[in-house]
């Protein structure tokens, strides 16, 4: 299937300030992808360029195999991280406004509203000012807009702030429920993991540059250090075993507790074998624990920024 | 409905239910009404009011020569001193004590004349009673020098020339002002339209920024279509604001003369209506029964219809520029406090149109000043007008010049409104930057 969105070699630059340099992206259809990266990196760049809200200096983007072109706008919601929405309008009024300016008729949009008003309990708003709205409900009424023209592509940058926990999973299962019927999601932010739950793909964005893309198991398969958490049931020999097991493996933070019989420590492989030692602890203990760490989305970022010697 | 048409439709709702609008729009008309009533009640208190003056004459000089003006008038006291005087004139609440000595002659009688008040004397008291003295005293020397009171009444003539074109047509004194006021009347409405609507068109992109919908909004509209919607939305809101005031502010002023019966020359300029040319008449010395019919003549060779076009046409253009600065510097700032250093060059041009036409182009209206201004973009949506009601071609605006003038707007307003687009195109998304020309030159290289 044709990915809904590639970037090939985008730039971006604003006077002597490079946001974009040289970014390649392929976001396949149907998945939630996750574009992380501190603050400042350039995603929200990368995103308005995706937007048409801005140009890139050099570089293509297709959207769904096509160059992008002002007909996509109406196939694309946007949530932006700076939003807001006219605070003295009424809004029912205003979500008919943003639904038009993304093409809907006035009909069409005005069913869709309210439906979705119902769906998330607030039909009784219609009526109101926004400035009447706290934050939160606020946010409700920003987040129905977006997704009210059934958009291919959505396009979430920090979703959730603003949200309470309890709206906040609403909204992600609202979001589950769009890629179940087959959008495709872009979601930004700086505070990795919170989206390692949702994503299946990722791309990580440093300092203008792109430095890690691709599915998100995947890279974190390919980041794994063979670092094993085990836990022993030890009868007696608990120090003793514990130096021998030092002479033999790469071993550290190793913590026994004679009034449980219980030895744990975390276990350092040369490769990814582990059939060898498994079965040498087999025959030394009774194993309660052998899992091996996975990176999280984090770990991956910092390390990799460090491999890149900065 | 088209994008454009979307926002130009929900730029002007907002606009007209704006509250403050609202407001301004019904009691303006109402202020500025009452504000001409009470101007002119005002004015017809002070006229009834007379002072009078007590008057001791103890010369034989002057005595006819008090008599009653349209301020004062005299109250002879006989027979009295002028300590008497002075008490009976307090108890008596008149204004003041004009008290003329007896002398041998008229010179040294005036030098020693004095007037008492309790307070400062109104400068009108003082100088009606020194044109009394004045005239005596001329009429004194001139008999001094030999000639009659007789010769001196025929020697006391004004003098007017006549003035005519040189087709033998009788030219009309204060003609070429009353047609600059009318040019100026429509170049003053624009000015105001300027500075008030471009104010609001600044002030809705400011708060489309500080309410962060901005960015919403152009990932769905090109940010040239939201500014040029704001625009016109917001000056079709303006127009509608206009007609209302101008409507209303007519009627109600007709009504009120009608209830007051205020005599309505007596008006004069302070009628508040610039744009009416009725005023403009008003304010002019009236002219005499045979001369009105001759001044309307000239009012009805006045090329209105040409006068109109080249109203909308400055008055498109020029509001299109001004307000897309306006935009822009919206767009610029992150709040209205920001907007002063930026305002300031934009009103100057505006604030110079005015005062060059007022100034220059009532006295002179073709000299080079005039012309230069018509033609500089910036003022000419203003001098121009001013210069128009004396029509195009021979004794009015050469006709190069009105077509230069108006090709030069043109010009003007494409490479502003590029410019404006641009910097409004970055301006919006930029948060917490105070922003100086320089940075704004910067913006202007962003593609």
């Amino acid at each position: 299937m044709t990915p809904i969105l590639v970037a090939e070699k985008v730039s971006k630059s604003f006077g002597d300030h490079t946001a974009l340099r040289d970014i390649s992206l392929e976001i396949p259809n149907n998945c939630i992808y996750g574009l992380l990266g501190p603050n400042g990196a350039g995603k929200t760049t990368l995103i308005r360029i995706i937007n048409q809200i801005t140009y890139p200096d050099t570089g293509q983007v297709f959207f769904n195999g096509e160059v992008l072109a002002p007909q996509h706008i109406a196939m694309i919601g946007y949530l932006p991280e700076e939003r807001g929405l006219y605070k003295s309008m009424k809004v029912g009024e205003q979500a008919l406004y943003l639904a038009q300016l993304k093409g809907l008729s006035k009909n069409d949009a005005r069913k869709k509203l309210k439906y979705w008003f119902e769906r998330l309990e607030i039909g009784d708003w219609w009526n109101k000012k926004i400035q009447e709205l706290s934050k939160g409900m606020a946010q409700k009424i920003q987040f129905i807009v977006t997704v009210l023209h059934e958009p291919r592509l959505l396009i979430f940058d920090e979703p959730f702030s603003g949200f309470d926990p309890i709206n906040a999973n609403k909204i992600k299962e609202e979001i589950l429920k769009l890629k179940k019927k087959g959008t495709s999601i872009i979601f930004s932010t700086h505070r990795m993991e919170s989206v390692e739950e949702l994503c299946e793909y990722i791309a990580l964005i440093h300092k203008s540059e792109k430095i890690l893309d691709g599915k998100l198991w995947d890279i974190k398969k390919a980041h794994k250090n063979n670092i094993f958490k085990v836990g022993l049931q030890v009868n007696g020999q608990g120090k003793g075993l514990l130096e021998e097991l030092e002479a033999r493996f790469q071993i550290s933070e190793s913590v026994f507790d004679p009034a449980e019989k219980q030895l744990d420590f975390t276990l350092k492989l040369p490769s990814g074998n582990t059939s060898q030692v498994l079965s040498h602890l087999a025959e030394r203990a009774n194993l309660t624990r052998f899992e091996e760490t996975i990176p999280s989305a984090n770990d991956i970022f910092i390390q990799t920024v460090k491999a890149k010697g900065e | 409905m088209s994008k454009l048409g979307l926002i130009i439709k929900r730029e002007y709702l907002a606009k007209v239910r704006n509250k403050s609008f609202v407001v301004m729009t019904f009691l303006s008309p109402i202020l500025m009404v009452g504000m001409v009533v009470l101007i002119a009640y005002l004015t017809k208190i002070n006229d009834s009011e007379k002072r009078i003056i007590a008057v001791v004459n103890q010369s034989a000089y002057l005595q006819d020569q008090l008599l009653p003006t349209a301020d004062i008038s005299f109250v002879i006291l006989d027979a009295i001193s002028l300590e008497n005087a002075k008490d009976s004139t307090l108890a008596m609440g008149y204004y003041g004590l004009l008290h003329i000595p007896p002398g041998p002659n008229l010179e040294t009688i005036a030098e020693r004349s004095y007037l008492f008040t309790k307070e400062n004397p109104v400068s009108y008291v003082l100088d009606d009673l020194e044109s009394i003295f004045e005239h005596r005293l001329r009429q004194e020397r001139l008999q001094n020098l030999g000639v009659s009171a007789r010769d001196y009444a025929t020697v006391a003539q004004n003098f007017e020339i006549k003035i005519s074109t040189f087709d033998g047509e009788k030219n009309l004194k204060g003609i070429n002002e009353i047609k600059a006021f009318i040019g100026g009347g429509f170049g003053y409405l624009i000015m105001m339209f300027i500075i008030i609507y471009g104010g609001f068109v600044m002030r809705s992109v400011i708060e489309e920024k500080t309410s962060r919908i901005i960015e919403v909004i152009i990932s769905s509209v090109k940010p040239f279509q939201l500014m040029l919607g704001k625009i016109i939305g917001t000056s079709l809101a303006g127009v509608t604001q206009f007609a209302i005031w101008i409507f209303s502010a007519s009627l109600l002023l007709f009504l009120a003369l009608l209830l007051l019966d205020v005599d309505m020359t007596a008006l004069g300029g302070a009628s508040g209506i610039p744009q009416n040319s009725m005023t403009a008449m008003a304010s002019l010395p009236e002219p005499s029964g045979n001369d009105i019919q001759k001044y309307a003549d000239e009012l009805f060779k006045i090329p209105w219809f040409l006068l109109l076009f080249s109203f909308v046409v400055y008055f498109i253009l020029g509001y299109l520029i001004y307000s897309s600065i306006y935009a822009a510097i919206g767009a610029a700032v992150d709040n209205e406090t920001d907007t002063q250093q930026f305002i300031f060059p934009i009103i100057l041009p505006l604030m110079l149109a005015i005062y060059v036409g007022f100034f220059s182009v009532f006295s002179n209206p073709h000299g080079p000043i005039a012309v230069a201004f018509s033609l500089f973009p910036l003022t000419s949506p203003i001098v121009m007008l001013m210069r128009l009601p004396a029509g195009i071609g021979e004794g009015g605006v050469p006709l190069w010049q009105f077509i230069s003038s108006i090709l030069l707007l043109g010009l003007t307003f494409l490479a502003i409104v590029w410019f404006a687009a641009k910097i409004y195109r970055v301006g919006i998304l930029m948060y917490g930057k105070k922003p100086t020309y320089k940075e704004l030159y910067k913006w202007l290289k962003y593609s």
